[in-house]
């Protein structure tokens, strides 16, 4: 913290005459580290997605769309992590917006504690949290092992499956969801509530007129904010699915390391990044419509 | 993670009126989100909750039946080799990246209040994207980014680079650069300019200026995102695994390989050290703000929860 640059901050008034030399000084790291770290890898991604496999392994120039052929003949993984996704984010939604709502219709200090305790699991080890659940859903003590008690089932598997899978992103990525949706709700005028109700509409219709409208923006960027990561989750599938539910991280984790075929996967990651743009571009059209840019510049 | 870019502050709430008149079934539906809500926090804890425990089972497998509390997975682990290893190298990436990603992601924020808006427009669409796009796209491209340039610098000049811990302070310091320039520019940009300009106005020099009313507002989003740093790097493990190399190793991925075999009492002890170590960062960023804001005279803004909810 003490690592600040001699940064002499020029008031709004001087603005004209802010220093070149220093300004290029300080984003001079920040823009080094994006062009080094990724701007490059994902134009080599790019690159090496019209390629061919070395016959060692690694990558071959060439020009050739065969990657993308066999990306989009082998979809399996991108179906099945899509599929993942929307019931992810889905569960994410229906799990959160009763939370958010509550939260965001407490007192004041409550408020605070409750998304600290939101924050709490978030900022802990995401590993840990999720090996925690083989611990919950294992065979012995766990879940599985006591509903096949109960039941009298020979043998009940949760672990391993898309439904261990599922629960783990749920419960990962919850919080992504609530913490948008909760600002939203929170900033709502809660006397259009009333003059809702006053006005003789039912607590559907209320809710259906106004809190969802209300919070369609929190829902927009909570649903974006989950369903991203959970399209590209790697760690959550191989361990609560035993690697068994294929999806598009295994699948880009065999073909560059295990099938050492650079290009093909170069071609997934390609698949999977323009899912993603399009996803924030729609996102930031949404956003932006009817919002002006403001400038504000402290220093 | 993203936090910042999507709340608010406390201050900024709307003046609560009373909560709307209920009607026959509002206890119904009151009651209905007060259980949705305790589910969903029974929900979030019972996890981390059962590791906790099991650490402390005194059993030799840890999903076996529980034998009794004991103590005795802590000396263990903490006395077991690769534990220590693996430790030493988490500190020795957290620290650095921490340290790097709060410099240059706090000099970015500053920085990028004095470009035009094509810098700043390609900035955000950089920023965002680090952020955004999967962590193992990332780490994958960054990996064959690695291994390309390393053949290629071997091939053409002789030079040897290998992956250790130099690639992954890199890799983490991307991600953690973003982090932290979005909670400075968010604290930038809700920053009360008045006392900028009163001090312009008293003839303060452009650095003291800084020094006096600018850094210190902007502090609490520093300490926050140095920590927010530490703690991604020091939990990271698909970054890490990926451009790691053979002695760079850190916890998270000795964890992960304990996970693949079996999970044990010694792995449970060693993630609760590990949940510890994230807990006392935690309190520590709280102490460390608290005691700010009561220097700086405010009152509220200090707390890390207002900060990573704060717009």
């Amino acid at each position: 913290m003490t690592t600040l640059p001699a940064t002499p901050p020029s008031t709004p008034r001087s603005a004209r005459r802010r220093p070149a030399l220093l300004t290029t000084f300080l984003i001079l790291p920040a823009a080094l580290w994006y062009a080094v770290l990724l701007v490059a890898p994902l134009v080599i991604v790019l690159v090496f997605s019209f390629g061919t496999r070395a016959r060692n392994g690694g990558y071959a120039p060439g020009f050739v769309f065969d990657n993308y052929a066999r990306a989009i003949q082998k979809s399996e993984p991108f179906v099945l992590s899509l599929e993942m996704a929307i019931f992810g984010t889905i569960g994410c939604l229906l799990v959160g917006l009763p939370l958010a709502y509550f939260i965001a219709t407490r007192a004041r200090r409550r408020k605070s504690l409750l998304i600290l305790l939101l924050v709490i699991p978030f900022w802990t080890s995401f590993l840990i949290r999720t090996y925690a659940w083989l611990l919950i859903l294992g065979p012995d003590l766990g879940l599985a092992g006591q509903l096949q008690r109960l039941t009298g089932a020979d043998r009940i598997q949760i672990l391993g499956t898309p439904i261990a899978v599922m629960i783990g992103l749920v419960y990962g990525y919850l919080p992504l969801m609530v913490f948008p949706l909760y600002v939203t709700l929170e900033r709502m005028d809660r006397t259009l509530i009333e003059a809702s109700k006053d006005l003789g509409a039912g607590r559907w219709a209320t809710f259906r007129q106004i809190t969802l409208p209300v919070a369609l923006p929190g829902l927009v960027t909570g649903s974006i904010l989950v369903f991203i990561p959970m399209m590209g989750e790697y760690v959550i599938p191989q361990i609560l699915g035993y690697g068994r539910t294929y999806l598009m991280g295994n699948a880009l984790v065999t073909d560059f390391l295990e099938a050492r075929n650079w290009p093909q996967g170069s071609a997934r990651a390609v698949f999977l990044i323009v899912i993603m743009v399009v996803t924030i571009a729609a996102y930031v059209w949404f956003v932006n419509r009817g919002r002006r840019t403001r400038d504000v510049s402290v220093l | 993670m993203t936090a910042p870019a999507m709340a608010t502050t406390l201050e900024h709430a709307p003046i609560r009126g009373r909560r709307p008149r209920g009607d026959r079934w509002s206890w119904l539906v009151e009651g209905y989100f007060r259980a949705h809500a305790w589910l969903v926090y029974l929900f979030l804890y019972a996890p981390i909750f059962f590791v906790i425990m099991f650490a402390f089972n005194s059993a030799t497998v840890a999903t076996a039946d529980w034998e009794g509390f004991s103590f005795r997975w802590f000396p263990i682990a903490l006395n077991d080799d690769v534990v220590q290893t693996t430790l030493a190298n988490s500190f020795i990436i957290a620290i650095p990246n921490a340290i790097l990603a709060t410099a240059f992601g706090t000099m970015a924020a500053l920085g990028l209040q004095r470009v035009g808006k094509r810098v700043r427009g390609t900035f955000d669409v950089l920023t965002y994207m680090s952020v955004i796009v999967p962590e193992i796209v990332i780490a994958l491209a960054t990996l064959i980014m690695f291994a390309t340039s390393f053949d290629t610098l071997d091939k053409w000049f002789g030079i040897k680079l290998s992956l250790g811990y130099a690639t992954v302070i890199a890799a983490h310091v991307l991600f953690n650069l973003s982090l932290v320039l979005l909670l400075v520019r968010a604290r930038l940009d809700g920053m009360d300019r008045t006392f900028v300009e009163a001090s312009a106005d008293l003839f303060a020099t452009p650095w003291r200026t800084f020094v006096q009313i600018t850094f210190p507002q902007l502090l609490p989003a520093i300490v926050a995102g140095f920590l927010l740093s530490f703690t991604f790097s020091f939990d990271d493990y698909v970054i890490t695994t990926f451009v790691s190399g053979p002695g760079s190793s850190t916890l998270p991925l000795f964890i992960f390989g304990q996970v693949k075999r079996g999970v044990t009492p010694e792995t449970n002890a060693v993630a609760t050290m590990m949940l510890g170590v994230t807990m006392l960062l935690l309190l520590v960023g709280q102490i460390i703000l608290t005691w700010q804001a009561r220097r700086a005279g405010r009152r509220s803004g200090g707390t890390l929860v207002e900060i990573v909810t704060e717009r």
